[in-house]
């Protein structure tokens, strides 16, 4: 062939392919509409329904008592100090428990995370799909290393999310989040930055898991196994201090929690950013590990 | 140039501890030929050339590639031959060219030069009109030459082709012999490639390799393996005859086997055409009538049922590749251009 000379210089780099590997998987999403519309309609809705329909502060409020419990008939200034004793009594509870006063700002962080990690469990089903409509084989007759391919995975299944959670925290913010004094423009790149490296770590798992499989079935059960209990079991809709000691466990185990609370330190706590030294170390050595758990897994069985 | 490229030596693949998929298999490949390999389902066909393409390792045995260990150097095999496997493997979801410059990126190709090369192999295979079309819209035929171009991009020198034409209807299939010859011919380049179609080894390939069981029971041109069956068939009824006439027949020295059915003979010779007329003479002269007289020559089929005593068989595969199966079939038949 007259053009052989041409293509030699190929494979300058180890991880060459994983570019186009990467925005393959961007490509299909985004040429695909109806998918495209409704995983970004989904934050709306989660925090419009979940987010404003769970008002736990609005328990401690007067209006929560029966009036005609008040005996003798509560005058106009009785009701006053009830009103304000609540008021104070919300604020303490939510402070003290919650670390802010109002429960949409608390569960807004959490649904960030929660969605980061549905939006992950595709990496998992595309797997799926390329073992069984062939790509997989192509693949391997292909220079391009098998980490590269995981890798196409995980930060395609990252970005997918982080593309979702950026666009949750727009419209928390829309919605009425109530930012902390921890709150600067630069702290917004933080809560990205933990965004995408607990994506990282999450599609890693459902990355791994999905290296053998050629069901889906499999996987959409898999996905529900974990991703519930992961959200049950830390605190994303309840502080652990109020958990039982075996769950307060769990819960410090998990690394949603960590991820949870390093959102919610930089957006809307007060008192430092110190916490989220911990937070980043915790999920980036999840990260770390789940990473390195596929690629090796990758090696040993992608072939067979 | 008639160096061996593919040499095999004692290639061996076991599955799952005793599932002999390949059974120690030799054979090598001349520079600049079209090799076939001829079998049945699971006869280890495929298992070969996941192997030669170092998609997986053997359990014994060598095998080598311009030199180079499959096993061992697989990274510099891999970036001199190119695969085109049985199942469809492009992207539905992407439109052709996508799928060509994605492998393009997959071998490390760089982008301007796989442009270019693309948009000419796409060109080639008569595709440039469909290129931004999703691959989900392609009938069989049209499948089968995006994936071939998408294994030439990378300037192959070896060509491997896993069931090149499987599920594709007899023109479709033509054509794609057709891309063949042009590789062979105006690129000079080696092709390997395996087949459960007798007439697509008959025609395509300079030598070809019968392997049942994960064995190679006999490799040869297409012509050297049909004279080796000893020859012609003739047919012949006689109208008159009560009697045996097979000892009559036998006496044309050219007669190499006779069987009867009632009036019909089968009868095996050399040189069918020159024969024919010896055995109606002699049929003749002991005043019997010939009914009917037919001629055939040997086809790959009956070389193939002569070494593996069956017609095609059916094994059960792995359930993925079972699924794949039936996928590409299904997909093949899509509408038709």
């Amino acid at each position: 062939m007259t053009r052989m000379a041409e293509g030699r210089k190929e494979h300058s780099n180890p991880l060459h392919g994983l570019r186009a590997l990467t925005s393959r998987e961007l490509t299909k999403w985004f040429k695909n509409p109806i998918v495209f519309i409704l995983t970004v309609s989904q934050p709306v809705i989660w925090l419009g329904l979940l987010g404003k329909g769970l008002n736990i502060s609005g328990l401690f409020s007067v209006k929560s008592l029966p009036y005609l419990s008040l005996t003798p008939p509560a005058t106009q200034q009785q009701f006053l100090q009830i009103s304000a004793y609540f008021t104070s009594l919300q604020s303490h509870v939510m402070t003290s428990y919650f670390g802010v006063t109002d429960y949409f700002s608390y569960l807004a962080c959490s649904l960030i995370i929660f969605l980061t990690l549905m939006a992950t469990t595709y990496s998992s089903m595309s797997v799926v799909l390329d073992r069984r409509f062939g790509f997989i084989d192509k693949l391997l007759t292909t220079s391009v290393s098998k980490t590269t391919f995981v890798m196409g995975k995980i930060v395609s299944g990252a970005l997918r999310a982080l593309v979702q959670a950026i666009i949750l925290l727009g419209i928390a913010f829309l919605f009425g989040i109530t930012i902390g004094t921890n709150f600067r423009p630069y702290t917004l790149l933080g809560a990205v930055a933990i965004i995408f490296i607990f994506g990282m770590g999450m599609s890693s798992i459902f990355v791994a898991v999905s290296l053998r499989s050629t069901r889906m079935e499999t996987q959409s059960a898999f996905i529900n196994f974990v991703n519930i209990p992961l959200v049950f079991a830390s605190n994303a809709f309840f502080p652990a201090s109020l958990m039982p000691n075996w769950l307060q466990t769990i819960v410090n185990v998990n690394p949603t929690t960590y991820a949870i609370d390093a959102v919610r330190t930089f957006l809307i706590n007060r008192g430092g950013l110190s916490k989220v030294t911990v937070d980043f170390a915790y999920v980036g050595t999840f990260a770390l590990i789940t990473i390195i758990l596929s690629v090796v897994l990758a090696w040993r069985y992608l072939n067979k | 140039m008639t160096e061996d490229v593919i040499v095999v030596e004692g290639l061996t693949k076991i599955f799952n501890g005793d599932l002999i998929a390949v059974d120690h298999v030799s054979f090598s490949v001349k520079n600049g030929e079209i090799f076939g390999f001829l079998g049945p389902n699971g006869a280890g066909k495929t298992t070969t050339i996941k192997m030669l393409t170092t998609v997986l390792k053997p359990a014994e045995g060598k095998a080598s590639i311009f030199g180079k260990d499959v096993a061992s150097q697989n990274l510099n095999v891999k970036n001199s031959i190119g695969v085109m496997q049985q199942v469809y493997t492009a992207d539905e979801d992407l439109t052709g060219y996508q799928n060509v410059m994605l492998i393009a990126a997959l071998y490390g190709v760089p982008k301007d030069v796989a442009k270019k090369r693309s948009l000419e192999l796409l060109n080639l295979v008569e595709l440039t009109a469909f290129k931004d079309k999703e691959v989900q819209t392609y009938s069989g035929g049209m499948r089968r030459r995006l994936e071939l171009i998408c294994s030439l991009i990378n300037n192959p020198k070896v060509l491997f082709l896993d069931e090149p034409t499987l599920g594709l209807d007899v023109q479709t299939r033509a054509a794609t012999w057709n891309y063949l010859r042009v590789l062979k011919k105006e690129f000079g380049m080696t092709l390997f490639l395996t087949t459960h179609y007798m007439e697509e080894a008959d025609s395509l390939c300079d030598r070809v390799a019968i392997i049942d069981h994960g064995k190679i029971i006999t490799i040869g041109t297409p012509n050297d393996l049909k004279k080796g069956l000893g020859g012609d068939i003739i047919m012949l009824s006689i109208q008159n005859a009560t009697e045996d006439l097979s000892d009559l027949i036998k006496m044309v020295p050219t007669v190499k086997g006779v069987q009867r059915q009632d009036e019909t003979y089968r009868i095996k010779a050399e040189n069918g055409e020159e024969t024919a007329p010896y055995i109606m003479e002699a049929v003749r002269a002991e005043g019997y009538k010939v009914g009917r007289l037919s001629l055939s020559r040997p086809t790959l089929d009956e070389v193939y049922l002569e070494f593996t005593g069956k017609s095609l068989r059916e094994e059960e595969g792995s359930k993925i590749s079972a699924f794949q199966q039936r996928e590409t079939m299904r997909r093949a038949g899509g509408e038709s251009r």
